[in-house]
Order: C-alpha cells, then structure tokens, then sequence
C-alpha cells in the first residue's frame, strides 16, 4: 500500500537529494581503502628482485619448506580453536539463553569482559600463570603435591597451549551467535516434541541443537578465522616454543634484509583461505530461514535444571575462571609484585611497575594518547560511514547501492597482517606518504572495522520499517531530514553500541598495527608487545590493566553491546 | 655581493665534510651556545637498543642536568631499531636524533649510506682507544657487553653449572634453557657469528635438539632465569644479570671456557636529526664520564673510558676471554645465520 502512494506522488525537484553524490564518494572512499591495498599487494608478489615481473616468490613460496610448514600449523592451529570454541561455547549459551541458572547476567558480563579483553594480553597472563616452571598454577601445583621442581602439571608454550590461550578469547563470537539463535528457536517446535513424550534432553537433543547447529557452525568458522588470521598470541607463546604460524612468519620476513615480495606473495595465500571462510560462513548464515521457522512465537522456553543446577554453575564457574577470572588476577597480581614467581606478600609488594610505567616510561603517555584519539576518530568516523552505507544499502535508493554493501564487507576477508602489509606497500612512498603518521594507521583500523560497523547499523536499519520515513517524505521532508528526523533517533542505542565495538576493535588490534607503528605514532598495544619482547611482565601488566580500565570505562558509558546478547531494540521490529 | 659571499661560504662549509671525509672532525665539548640552542628545541629523540630501565635512567640524568630538555627514548631489539630507522628513512621520516644499536654491522651500513652526522666528543677524541670509534668520527662506541651463559643458582648448584658451550650440549640441560634469537638482537647475531666461526654450525645443530626455548631479545633470557622458568641461558645479556643479581635476584654468571662474545653499542648523531642541537648535545653527554659511570652502575654496561670504576663483584673485561668479532665479516654472513638458525632452532 505504502508503494502505490509513494509512486502517485510528484517528485520534488526544488530540494536537492544528496543520495548520488554520497553514494559516489563512499564507492571511492571504500573502494580505495579496500583495493588500494590489495593492488600493491599483487604488484609486489610478482616483482623479482630486478624490477622484472615474475613468479619467482611465489615459486618460493611452494618450494621453500620454512614457508609451507608454518601454513599447515596454522591452518591447524584454527581448526582446533574452531571446535574447542564451540564446544565451550555451545552449553555456555545454551545455558544462558535457556535454562533456569541463577546469574546468567553475570554470565554475559564477564563474556563481555572477554571480548573486551585484547588477546595479546590474554596471552601474555597465560605465560604468567601456565609457564611450566614459573607459572603460578604449576607452583600451585607442586606446592600442593610437594613435587620437586620442573614438574609441571601444564605448558603454556606448546601447540595445545596456543590453541587453549585463543580459544580463551574467540568462544565469545561462538556464544553470541548461538545465544543470539537460541532466543529465536520457536518454541513451539519444542513443546511439540515435549508434547509427544520426549524428555528434557531429547527434545534439546533432537530439536533444539540441530536448530542452532548452523550458528554454531557459523560462529566457529569467525573462530576459526580470528585464529588463523591472528598474530599477537602466536607471536607470544608459539615463538618461544620454536615454531612459526604464518602470521609470525610474514612478520619475520621484514626483519633485516626485508623481504616484502616474498612477505606479499606469502600473505596472498591467507587472503584466500579467509575469502574461502567467509564464504562458507555466508552459506551457513544464509540458512537462517532454519532457525526462525515461526520465530513471532512467544518467549523462549526455559528449561528447568533441577538437580543438575549445580554442576551447571560448576561448568559455568570453571570456564569464566579460566576465560577471565584468572588472567585478570594473574595480572594484578604481576603488576603489584617484584617478579613474576614470587607470591604476593606484603614484601614483596612493590609500586615499581606502576611507578615506571606511568612516571618513567617516556613511550606512555604518548601511546595512551595516540590510542585513545585513534579510538575515538575510527569510531566515529567508521561509525558515520557505515551509517551512510547501511542506509543507502537497506532503502536501496540509489541504483548499485548493494555495491556499497559488498565493499563494506570485503575487508572482513583481509587478515590484519596482509593489511598492513597492503598499507605499508601503498602509504611508505609517493603519491601517498602516509606512513610514520597516524593516518596510516587510521585507515588501516578504518578497513578493518568497516564490516563490523556495517553489520551492526544494516541489522538495526533492517528492523525499522521504511513507512515511518515514508510517512515523513510524504509530509515534504527531503530524504536528508527524514533520516535526521525519523530514523536517527530511533537508531539511537545501536550507533552508540557500533561506536563502542569500533572503538574497542581498535584497541585490541596488534595484527596490521605492528607493522604500521613509529617511534611518533606508537599505541599501547605495540609497547605491550615491545615490552613483552624484553621480558617486562610487570609493566605490561600495568599498561594491561590500564587500557582494559578504558575499555570498561567506555562499555559501560555506552552500557550495553547488542552483538553480545544484550537487551537489543525490540520495539519497530 | 655579501650574500653572494655567504652563500658561497655556507656551499663551502655544507661541501667540507664531503671534500675531507677521512680526516675526523675537530672534537667537541658542550659550549653555553650549544646548551642554548638545544634548549630551544627542547627535546631529543633517541632510538636505542639498550635495555628500557637503564636507558630511561640515563633520560632522565640528563634531564636532570639540562632541564627544559626532553628525551624520548625509543627501546627495540637492534635489529628491530634497524628495520624502523630503514622503514622511516625510505619514507623521508627524521624521527631519530640519536641511534644506538649493539650490532656493529649496522654502522658500517649507516656510514656507507651518509646517514650519520660527523661530530667527536672530546671524551672520545681523548679516550678512547682506536677500536672503539670510528677513524672519521662518525660513530664511537657508548657500550660493550658480552653475551654469557648464566644459571638459576636456586635451581642449579654452583659445581653443577656448566663451564663452557660444549657443556650445554649435555643431555641433563634439556628442556631447562632459554636463548635470544639473531634475528631480533643484535647482541645474539654478533654471538652467533663468533661460535659458529669458533665451534662450528654443529655446536648450534646439537644445541637445536635440547628443546631451547626461544625469546627474542637479548635482555630476556636473564629475567625468563629471574622468574626460574628456565635453569640456563644459553646467551644473552651480561649487564641484565648483574642488575638481577644485585637487587638479590639467585642467579650467577659464567665466562665459557671457550671465549664470551663482545658486542659493541656504537652510537651516532643522524645528519638530518629533527634536533640537531639537542641532539649534538646528548650525544656528547653519553659519553661523558659521569653518564659512562651511570651506565656502568645502573647499567651494569662495560665502558671504555678510564675513569669509570666499575662495581664490586663484577669481573674486570681484562680477566675474561673475550671473542672478537670483525663487523665487516658478519655483515657477509647474515643471510646463512638466519637461514641455518630457523633450519636448527624452528624460528
């Protein structure tokens, strides 16, 4: 009905509709953030040592053993990460989002925290409590049993200890997803089963489960992804097991003689296999119709746990202590005592760290300073151009818009580290000289960000139906006002929430920024990693603690993050 | 015509250093003119790859001496400090005032390249002995060090220890050592190419089986022995182990019977320094009596100057079998290090 209107009225030609012009520049903007990048990537992979085209990298690339080998880890590096996410994650969520567990709140809180939490730092507190001789869990350990010393009960720097310190930090993409679709599994799906005699663990088992298997699916290829793509944590507890994954391997390759051909070519393999992943993340999510079956039913069904409560509190309990509970005390701890290995005593208690790193470290304010308006200018701005682009996408008004969409999602597919690699070929000489200021740098958190923004505004632009706009152009708004009007405040809470994710990805990113930084444009997450190259627990754990205080400080100002299965807008749906 | 002439003189003088580069420049010694004009600027920029306490403590004494003058120091591994002052100057960035790394090699580059500014402190021009700067004063060296082999003395009885590099290829130290890597720390690389030209590459094949775990700088080894998570270093810094050990931390040194690899911290003031003064004036400062003995007490560093007196308990460099090493030659041989490096040790 609202089409028929729309069609009779006569269009306004005295009010200039902008939609084609920013239609234009966000095609240029996205498509030189995007692209630019990729383009320099491909020419440098096929450039020979003489300034001659070939394929003599990528021959490399397929010959030489120490390139090959740190591929295979990797790929199964993420694999297990996948599946060791998902099956913590799966009950984690279930048990959030459908049974009777007391403090699910909570629950959702401290998965929050681990969100938040950067993974490098989550790392670097695994070291502290998981070294096999120093780490306070094996003292603990042989203390209690009164072992002898190099007994060791776990090993931190081992390929399984990698794949648990990631796990620690991508489950959260598992939960959500699964959360998320649990609360729009119908229920009456579930009572019917009931109905016709199946248990509470039969109908879980033959209906609700097979209902979220493709968000777990789903959430386990971001997983896999986030691992396979990550450079931080390999970078802190592979390398002194004496391994490469492939991130660290191309970081390696810029060391003195740099090798940024060879560092192209290897980079354009990872850029494959994340397009590959996405791909097949979209098939899954593309079946959502599956999960929603009749999703206007009422509330979810709430499965009492009974006499299982308290093994349920106990799962829950043990894997928010290993996620979160753990690594920030480990840290606090580390921060406040001499050495790592001694316990915390009222000797041993020391300011040190703290006074080092806030009144002797020149590198501090500085960073802080550098992350906090980088934080916020990607926020913002990231947040505008999303908005744009979720709007032009979803009212589709202007013709090729779903273009916009398409390109607002490609950089979800860019491994931070082949970005950066991408950034630096592009922005170190002319025409662009962006390389040694913090532009670089902004757009690199920019295009890394973009997906995310975009995801988040086009879902909240998607539950505000379009007769509310139309309603006001009718009144003789242009589509500038109405937007203004009308849509703007209603979208209110998920721009806030999508400033937030932006300004925290921003904050925990290490992966492209490690090779982007200068002594001028230094961020916090760089001297952490710098700090933990020379060994300086203690000042990282104060730097830690300091950008998670942040971190928190603007989560809570902005008080929920629907990606996270907060309250979300249910009014307008 | 005045401008003319001195135009012409300032074409002149720019040419000097070119027409006369083998003969060093006249030594210098901070002037009221100097201190005034770096005061101006305020503030200098230091790339090091010293060990980030005791070069913030040098920051700070001059700081302290000079007010109204800021040191940013800027702390990587040397190859690390490398890379960046590369990645900078091929994009016309002139961040650094002051470079100091303790890979030799990368002096040799610098100079070749014209990077580095001339200019003599009067300590060194007085001092110092021939090896230790450069013939045309364009870089002398701030420090020296040795890479050692240290131990966990709670973990590790003294008898117990190992005496000599062959000793860390004994089965009983599997699994309990740490090592830097070359890739990361000038201090290592230069310590590789004196072992594997000393022992042999068959030292660091059989040295590659015992399960090192492998950190990257060269001031790392000696905490990751603090913590107690590993028994053995197999190398890294001399001076982190005296600092540990004087602020009652269990852990000894050990001079291999074989020789301890010398590493030399040159340092040089960059020719387009963002603050030529300030710069000028630091870099006299580092080699000043009073910041070498800073370096040497705080630092645990080794000086070339004869008036610094070095703490009790530190053994003198005159005692101990120091390995040498011909930066010109290692600069040949980095791409064989890395690659038998990640061949034997994975990384």
């Amino acid at each position: 009905m609202t089409v028929a209107i729309e069609r009779t009225l006569p269009v306004r030609r005295f009010a200039f509709d902008w939609s084609k012009p920013v239609f234009i520049s966000l095609v240029l903007v996205l498509g030189g953030l995007v692209l630019l990048p990729l383009f320099w990537l491909a020419y440098y992979s096929v450039l020979a040592k003489d300034g001659s085209l070939s394929l003599e990298n990528f021959r490399a690339l397929v010959t030489d053993p120490t390139l090959r080998k740190p591929y295979a880890i990797a790929m199964g590096m993420a694999l297990a990460t996948g599946a060791l996410s998902c099956l913590i994650a799966t009950p984690l969520a279930w048990l959030t989002a459908r049974t009777d567990l007391p403090g699910r709140g909570v629950v959702r809180a401290f998965v929050t925290a681990s969100f938040v939490t950067p993974p490098f730092l989550g790392a670097i507190a695994w070291e502290i409590l998981a070294a096999p001789n120093s780490g306070i869990l094996n003292e603990i350990y042989r203390w209690a049993f009164g072992l002898e010393q190099y007994e060791y009960l776990f090993d931190i720097y081992t390929f399984e200890g990698l794949v648990f310190a990631l796990s620690c930090y991508t489950f959260p993409y598992v939960f959500t997803l699964v959360a998320n679709a649990l609360d729009r599994v119908p229920t009456d799906l579930e009572e019917a089963s009931a109905m016709l005699g199946g248990g509470v663990w039969t109908t879980l088992r033959k209906v609700t489960l097979p209902l979220v298997l493709p968000a777990m699916l789903a959430g386990g290829l971001v997983a896999i992804l986030q691992a396979l793509t990550m450079f931080g944590t390999p970078a802190i507890l592979a390398l002194p097991a004496g391994f490469h994954v492939i991130t660290t391997k191309i970081w390696s390759l810029f060391q003195y003689p740099p090798k940024p051909g060879l560092a192209a070519a290897s980079a354009l393999p990872l850029l494959l296999i994340t397009v590959f992943l996405i791909w097949a993340q979209a098939k899954i999510i593309g079946r959502r119709g599956y999960t929603t079956v009749g999703g206007k039913s009422g509330a979810a069904r709430i499965t009492p746990l009974g006499r299982y409560r308290w093994a349920a509190v106990a799962f829950v309990t043990v894997v928010l202590s290993i996620t979160v509970i753990m690594p920030y005390l480990a840290l606090l701890k580390t921060a406040v005592t001499r050495t790592v290995s001694e316990p915390l005593t009222w000797s041993s208690f020391t300011l040190h760290h703290v006074n080092f790193v806030l009144f002797e470290f020149s590198a501090t304010r500085l960073a802080l300073q550098n992350t906090l308006v980088l934080g916020v200018m990607t926020a913002t701005a990231g947040t505008a151009i999303a908005l744009l682009v979720s709007y032009l996408v979803a009212r589709r008004s202007v013709a090729g818009a779903s273009l916009l969409g398409y390109l607002a999602t490609a950089p979800v597919a860019i491994p931070g580290i082949v970005l950066g690699v991408g950034l630096f070929l592009s922005y170190s000489s002319p025409p662009f000289m962006l390389y040694g200021t913090i532009w670089i740098l902004f757009i690199a958190f920019l295009t890394i960000e973009m997906p995310a923004g975009y995801q988040q505004l086009s879902s909240a632009f998607k539950s505000i139906h379009p007769e509310l706009e139309e309603a006001s152009r009718i009144l003789g708004a242009t589509r500038m006002m109405a937007l203004r009007q009308i849509t703007a405040p209603l979208l209110r809470t998920s721009v806030v929430a999508t400033w937030c994710f932006v300004f925290i990805g921003t904050i925990r990113e290490l992966s492209a920024t490690i090779l982007l930084t200068t002594a001028e444009t230094k961020l916090v997450s760089v001297i952490i990693y710098d700090l933990n190259e020379s060994g300086d627990l203690g000042a990282i754990s104060v730097l830690g603690l300091l950008l998670l205080g942040v971190s928190f400080a603007i989560v809570l100002l902005a008080n929920r993050l629907p990606v996270l299965g907060g309250r979300r807008i249910t009014a307008l749906r | 015509m005045k401008h003319f002439v001195l135009a012409a003189a300032a074409a002149v003088m720019w040419l000097a250093p070119h027409a006369v580069q083998a003969a060093p420049p006249a030594p210098y010694e901070p002037d009221q003119a100097l201190v005034e004009a770096a005061k101006k600027e305020a503030k200098v920029v230091w790339y090091t790859s010293t060990d980030v306490q005791v070069s913030e403590k040098m920051a700070k004494a001059f700081e302290a001496k000079y007010p109204g003058i800021d040191v940013q120091v800027e702390r990587s591994g040397a190859e690390r400090v490398y890379q960046r002052i590369n990645q900078e100057y091929g994009s016309k960035i002139y961040n650094a005032d002051v470079i100091e790394t303790s890979d030799a090699v990368h002096f040799l580059v610098f100079k070749r390249e014209g990077i580095l500014a001339q200019a003599l402190p009067s300590d060194v021009a007085k001092s110092w002995p021939a090896e230790a700067k450069d013939p045309d004063g364009f870089y002398a060296a701030y420090r020296a060090h040795l890479s050692v082999i240290g131990y966990n003395t709670k973990q590790v009885k003294a008898e117990d220890a190992p005496k000599s590099h062959a000793d860390l290829l004994l089965p009983k130290w599997k699994n309990r050592m740490v090592k830097a890597h070359p890739g990361y720390s000038g201090t290592v690389l230069t310590g590789t190419a004196a072992l594997s030209k000393l022992l042999g590459w068959e030292y660091f094949e059989k040295l590659g089986q015992q399960k090192v775990m492998q950190v990257q700088s060269s001031t790392e080894p000696p905490k990751k022995l603090a913590q107690g998570e590993r028994s053995i270093m197999a190398d890294g810094n001399e001076y982190n182990l005296f600092l540990l050990r004087e602020t009652g931390v269990p852990i000894e040194v050990v001079y291999a019977q074989e020789g301890s690899p010398i590493a030399i911290g040159h340092a040089g003031l960059l020719k387009n320094a963002a603050h030529p003064n300030a710069g000028k004036l630091f870099y006299a400062f580092m080699y000043t009596q009073e910041a070498q003995q800073l370096a040497s007490d705080v630092g645990g560093l080794r000086s070339f100057h004869p008036g610094v007196k070095e703490k009790e308990g530190r053994v003198p460099l005159s005692k101990i079998k120091v390995l040498f090493t011909d930066p010109a030659e290692v600069e040949k041989q980095i791409e064989t290090i890395k690659k038998k490096y990640e061949e034997y040790f994975g990384t």
